[in-house]
């Protein structure tokens, strides 16, 4: 009895599941653990979960925490990706140093400068799809017709892949984001992309192009410091990382503004652009949509949050609930657009941290400013009871979002 | 205040650059931090601090006097 009581059997299942009726906020088993505690994984492992901030800064600035997900201990998030990850090995899942060299070559990419170079481009998409979408029938759905269109025409042009295939790359990525894809499915997918990819890299060997792939093609590969593999899986990264992303932190941030009418009507009116970057963190930080927890295992005995963590114990850092925690957010649990936010750790924290930031911010502020001014009778077309929720995906959002106006 | 920067463990984030443009840039080649003003004026500090807290990588190190 005492065995049951005490074995991996008796502890909680992670990820753990949302209160149909506060769709916006954690799972109340999450928000009620202790800082650290066990949970159980879908293999039967027990990692840590740690829920509070402090500790969860502590533990991602720690390199001593290996992002390597073949190392044993290290808490993979379902068979599909432990199957992908065999295989498919791109920066996010390595140690320094390579993990650094690799994210150097496409720094340059997402740094500020170039990121607001962009944002005239953006303006002119987003303008567009909304013109679109006023002469559409209505209700529209705007997860079709807007919210995903828009990171991805963006992340399409900066990477060199033609839009045109983005039914193709759009349900890859669907797949390989979704915790319930089967592993054979998930690495069809993943090898579906690669082909792909791998296609446009050596399209692009032929026919140099100005852009994210195709100077990773003129200046890395050609100097040898990156094969066509890697690029190809650097491709891949971005283009799923660029889709599933923004796509649901523009739906979703959309109908908890509409579910918050007045701070909608702030957003709409504002002409200052330090409001809507503000309001833009605060989204971040509720919806916190990367809800499965960044991980982490432990390299040697490491002491944290006044406990011991053993070498070779997976770590699972809980995002969404250290957004969540009032010593780092006084009444966390409400949205506000006035607060100061910029500290969430919704990017994640330390080396590993989104490297996607500085796009995804512009991107959000020009859709943030622009659909409620654009669309100022802007309403949901069905009751929220019946919005469908991605409580089954990787990241978090709305399946879709019947609007009209 | 005096402002030090680490090169080495900058990982391109770019987040001290939205909050303190005149303190911190970044190079062409990597997008790694560049220090524009070591001792900011006082005006300056509270977006310094803050870019010191947010930055990822624990690369802003702030003496302050």
């Amino acid at each position: 009895m005492t065995d049951t009581m005490s074995g991996p059997e008796a502890l909680p299942a992670f990820p753990m599941t949302r209160d149909a009726k506060c769709p916006f906020d954690p799972p109340p088993q999450l928000m009620a653990a202790e800082p650290m505690s066990r949970v159980r994984i879908w293999n039967g492992d027990t990692p840590w979960l740690i829920t509070d901030y402090a500790t969860q800064r502590a533990v991602l600035a720690d390199q001593r925490f290996s992002a390597d997900t073949t190392r044993p201990g290290y808490p993979v998030q379902s068979e599909a990706v432990l199957a992908r990850r065999r295989t498919s090995r791109p920066f996010i899942v390595l140690d320094d140093p390579e993990h650094d060299r690799q994210r150097k070559m496409l720094t340059r990419n997402f740094m500020i400068k170039r990121v607001e170079a962009m944002r005239p481009r953006v303006q002119e998409l987003v303008d567009g799809l909304i013109d679109a979408m006023l002469a559409g029938p209505k209700p529209a759905d705007l997860v079709t017709e807007f919210a995903l269109p828009v990171p991805s025409l963006v992340i399409c042009e900066l990477l060199g892949v033609p839009y045109a295939d983005h039914d193709f790359f759009q349900a890859c990525s669907k797949k390989l984001v979704a915790r319930s894809t089967p592993a054979d499915e998930a690495l069809r997918a993943g090898e579906d992309l690669r082909v792909y990819l791998l296609d446009l890299v050596a399209a692009k060997e032929k026919a140099p192009t100005d852009d994210m792939i195709g100077r990773l093609v003129a200046d890395q590969m050609a100097s040898g410091e990156l094969s066509r593999e890697d690029v190809a899986s650097m491709a891949s990264l971005m283009l799923i990382a660029g889709h599933e992303t923004t796509a649901n932190m523009i739906a979703l941030g959309t109908l908890a503004l509409l579910e918050h009418p007045e701070q909608l009507a702030e957003i709409r009116d504002a002409d200052d652009p330090g409001l809507i970057a503000n309001a833009v963190e605060e989204l971040l930080r509720y919806l916190n949509i990367v809800h499965s927890g960044r991980r982490r295992v432990a390299t040697e005995d490491i002491e944290v949050g006044g406990r011991l963590i053993r070498a070779g114990e997976g770590v699972i850092l809980a995002n969404d609930a250290g957004n969540r925690d009032e010593s780092a957010f006084p009444e966390p649990d409400r949205l506000d657009i006035h607060r100061q936010a910029r500290h969430h750790i919704a990017f994640g924290y330390g080396v590993h941290q989104c490297l996607g930031q500085p796009l995804a911010r512009m991107e959000l502020q020009v859709v943030y400013s622009t659909l409620y001014r654009r669309i100022p009778t802007l309403e949901l077309a069905i009751p929220f009871d019946d919005v469908q929720f991605k409580h089954d995906m990787v990241v978090y959002g709305v399946h879709s979002l019947p609007v009209t106006w | 205040m005096k402002v030090v920067i680490d090169q080495d463990k900058c990982v391109g984030a770019g987040q001290c650059v939205l909050l303190a443009p005149e303190v911190f840039d970044q190079r062409d080649e990597d997008g790694v931090v560049v220090l524009l003003q070591e001792n900011p004026p006082a005006e300056l500090h509270d977006a310094v601090r803050q870019a010191a807290q947010v930055c990822p990588a624990l690369a802003i190190e702030l003496a302050e006097s």
